[in-house]
């Protein structure tokens, strides 16, 4: 049995789903964090059932592919029933695509969620009348605080049980006249929907289902095309759009029957954006947000680094002794804690950091702030307010940034949010530029290759935009009403995204440690440094780097972690001189994504695409590199 | 007076006259709840041609300046 979570982005249906779902979650608080579905296991009524959450979508009739892929989804044998999670605060708004949900066949259970947010809003909801009127349960739920979440899961069972799908509301009179019509040549053959609801999707033009149909009723297609027309003349307005306005005109009226509407009370959250969104303040107030941001991060990072190296060298020292760096054995050993170490002690104090304060930002509500207040800016490289969040996800991982591309509407913005995105330093080479500039040439100039990348990304994108000159369509937003995030969405947030890291990308890092140690031991490691020779003969660097970048392709914190042993393993400033170091670290923040980033690229945007990604960065990257170290001739 | 979204003051009310861009954009106004007819409020205008706050039914919602142009509306 399974049971698939739907509803509108900040409906607090992530909410529900961590509550109940464990570990294997993501929540956010912004417009469609949520773009991949996430399953889990759970027991309602001593019975094992699968619980999916789906996207968070606005309506179903697709605009953007998460829609698509979630009517396509829902109405599949796949899913046994629908809980449909609806913000209580917003109710006209939300109860839109319960009307669209009850046209799906599936038994359907309503959350109204959020009753609190309701309360403080001063709205009295009459939920038996509400039950009444759409002919399913209605079940209260505060998410966030747990509240109501037992019974709405075991009211869900018993309707999955009963198997008993809802019915459809009635639109206007003229308009279930058509869609009878239609319906009436459907025999059910399709099996995909009911006929009427089925002849309703048709109108709205589906363009798979009418592709379905083209072979099964040959004769439909005409008679849909001009019932599509006669609507557009009698209502003035385009079938899909009347349709989407009649459920939208059901909803409203469902709402205003059961909502008492008093005194609203004006609170704390509602003053906040005067100081967050203000145009001096709120720009004072991101630049100190962000600052105490990364100070806390990387200031817990620094903290827990030194003492996480010290104990890997003792340990590395200790086999050495022990089996002496000369044997293969030895060599394989140590080569295999570098790796354990590269993950322990490089990206965990900066990664585990750092993603818990991103859920936190996410859960208060802060990032489409953010978007509000960079719109501007993000418009000057062909992209708006909302493609900020990939970039400041790219700081944490490039691959949850590429993912959070899916949020945007158009291919042309998704294509350049990623590319760029790609462009930002996430975490890992975050690390080989503290690891390396911060740490021998000081913080300054960590700083400035900082600005210096994002001088660079701002350039690329210019270029990208004036390449790809399509025009976007402009910011639409919602601010969701700022929350304070508990504490437990938080941890199981960065809990989900560290057990990522921990599953796939750590065995690599260990993997390719031990792969390169072994290299080194039998003295293959210099076929491979002349392989790229060219690229570190161009940079000005020794021949010996080569390893490190190609390792730096598995993982990026691997040009750091390698760049130690690839050197011989003498303290970096006796290696590599000021300049060789810069052009190093700028050449790692750009070149060639991560393997686990190229694979997201490769899933969202097609291998063409990931190609083109691929070859521009290094692109980019032998240019920075070049740039960057002429820059450091002249100015050291 | 029918006048641009974008040209209302922030602190004023006005009822949504017509959307003028393409279905897809008044769609999505829809979903969010802004319809004609509906009354909203300017919260604010960012700086530097950012994009509007608009308050509607209770929920608050960023249009960029591309979108308030294409909204029609009248001052109430």
């Amino acid at each position: 049995m399974r049971f698939a979570l739907i509803g509108q982005p900040n409906s607090g249906k992530s909410t529900l789903f961590n509550h109940v779902a464990g570990y294997k979650a993501e929540t956010g608080n912004f417009a469609g964090t949520t773009v991949i579905y996430t399953e889990s296991k759970i027991l309602v009524s001593g019975e094992k059932v699968n619980l999916v959450d789906l996207p968070g979508t606005y309506s179903l009739s697709g605009m953007n592919p998460a829609e698509k892929v979630t009517l396509h989804y829902l109405t599949s044998n796949e899913v046994s029933m629908i809980i449909n999670v609806v913000d209580a605060s917003h109710l006209a708004q939300g109860l839109g695509l319960t009307v669209e949900l009850l046209e799906l066949n599936k038994p359907l259970v309503v959350a109204l969620n959020m009753m609190d947010e309701a309360i403080r809003e001063g709205m009295t909801i009459d939920i038996p009348l509400l039950q009444t009127l759409l002919s399913i349960p209605v079940v209260p739920l505060v998410a966030s605080k747990g509240r109501g979440v037992r019974n709405l899961f075991v009211t869900a069972h018993y309707v999955a049980k009963q198997d008993n799908p809802p019915k459809r509301l009635t639109y206007a009179k003229d308009l279930e006249e058509i869609i009878l019509e239609i319906a009436g040549n459907l025999d059910g053959k399709t099996a995909i929907l009911e006929p009427e609801p089925f002849a309703i999707k048709l109108l709205e033009g589906e363009i798979q289902w009418q592709d379905q149909i083209h072979e099964e009723y040959p004769q439909l297609p005409p008679k849909l095309k001009r019932a599509q027309l006669f609507i557009e003349q009698t209502r003035g307005q385009s079938a899909d759009w009347v349709i989407s306005g009649e459920r939208q005109a059901l909803a409203t009226n469902l709402a205003s029957a059961v909502v008492q509407q008093g005194e609203r009370r004006v609170s704390w959250r509602d003053r906040i954006d005067d100081i967050l969104l203000h145009p001096v303040f709120g720009y004072v107030a991101l630049v100190l947000i962000m600052f105490l941001f990364f100070e806390i991060v990387y200031g817990i990072g620094s903290i827990l680094e030194a003492p996480l190296l010290d104990f890997f060298s003792h340990l590395e020292g200790f086999l050495d002794n022990l089996l002496g760096a000369d044997t293969l054995l030895g060599a394989s050993l140590i080569g295999i804690v570098q790796g354990i170490a590269g993950g322990v002690a490089i990206v965990f104090p900066y990664l585990v950091p750092f993603l818990l304060g991103l859920g936190f930002l996410e859960d208060v509500g802060y990032l489409p702030r953010i978007a509000f207040l960079m719109d501007t800016l993000m418009k000057r490289i062909g992209l708006q307010g909302n493609a900020i969040v990939p970039f400041i996800l790219g700081y944490g991982c490039n691959v949850p940034a590429v993912m959070s591309t899916r949020t945007l509407e158009n291919r042309r913005d998704r294509f350049l949010a990623a590319a760029l995105s790609t462009l930002v330093p996430c975490a890992a080479r975050i690390a080989v530029v503290f690891g390396l500039v911060a740490f021998y040439l000081g913080p300054t100039i960590a700083l400035a290759i900082y600005f210096f990348n994002l001088v660079v990304i701002a350039i690329t994108g210019r270029i990208l935009s004036g390449l790809l000159p399509e025009k976007t369509p402009g910011l639409i937003l919602e601010m969701p009403v700022y929350r304070i995030p508990t504490f437990r969405t938080v941890i199981h947030k960065t809990w989900f995204r560290l057990h990522e890291f921990v599953v796939e990308a750590w065995p690599i890092l260990i993997a390719g440690s031990l792969v390169l140690a072994i290299l080194i031991f039998y003295n293959l490691d210099k076929i491979l440094n002349t392989f790229v020779r060219p690229i570190t003969w161009i940079l000005g660097l020794p021949a010996a780097v080569g390893l490190p970048l190609i390792f730096g392709i598995l993982r990026k914190e691997l040009s750091l972690v390698m760049l130690y042993q690839a050197l011989g393993g003498v303290e970096f400033s006796d290696a590599l001189t000021s300049v060789q170091l810069i052009t190093y670290t700028v050449f790692v923040v750009f070149y060639i994504p991560c393997l686990a980033t190229l694979a997201v690229l490769k899933r969202e945007l097609g291998t063409r695409n990931m190609v083109i990604i691929t070859l521009l960065t290094v692109v980019i990257a032998m240019i920075a590199a070049q740039i960057a170290r002429f820059l450091a001739i002249i100015l050291l | 007076m029918v006048m641009r979204l974008l040209d209302v003051k922030s602190g004023k009310k006005v009822c949504l006259m017509d959307f003028q861009g393409s279905r897809g954009l008044e769609l999505k106004l829809r979903q969010l709840g802004l319809v004609r007819g509906d009354t909203a409020k300017v919260i604010r205008h960012a700086p530097l041609g950012g994009p509007l706050l608009v308050e509607c039914k209770g929920r608050r919602i960023a249009l960029g300046r591309g979108i308030a142009v294409k909204i029609l509306v009248e001052e109430v």
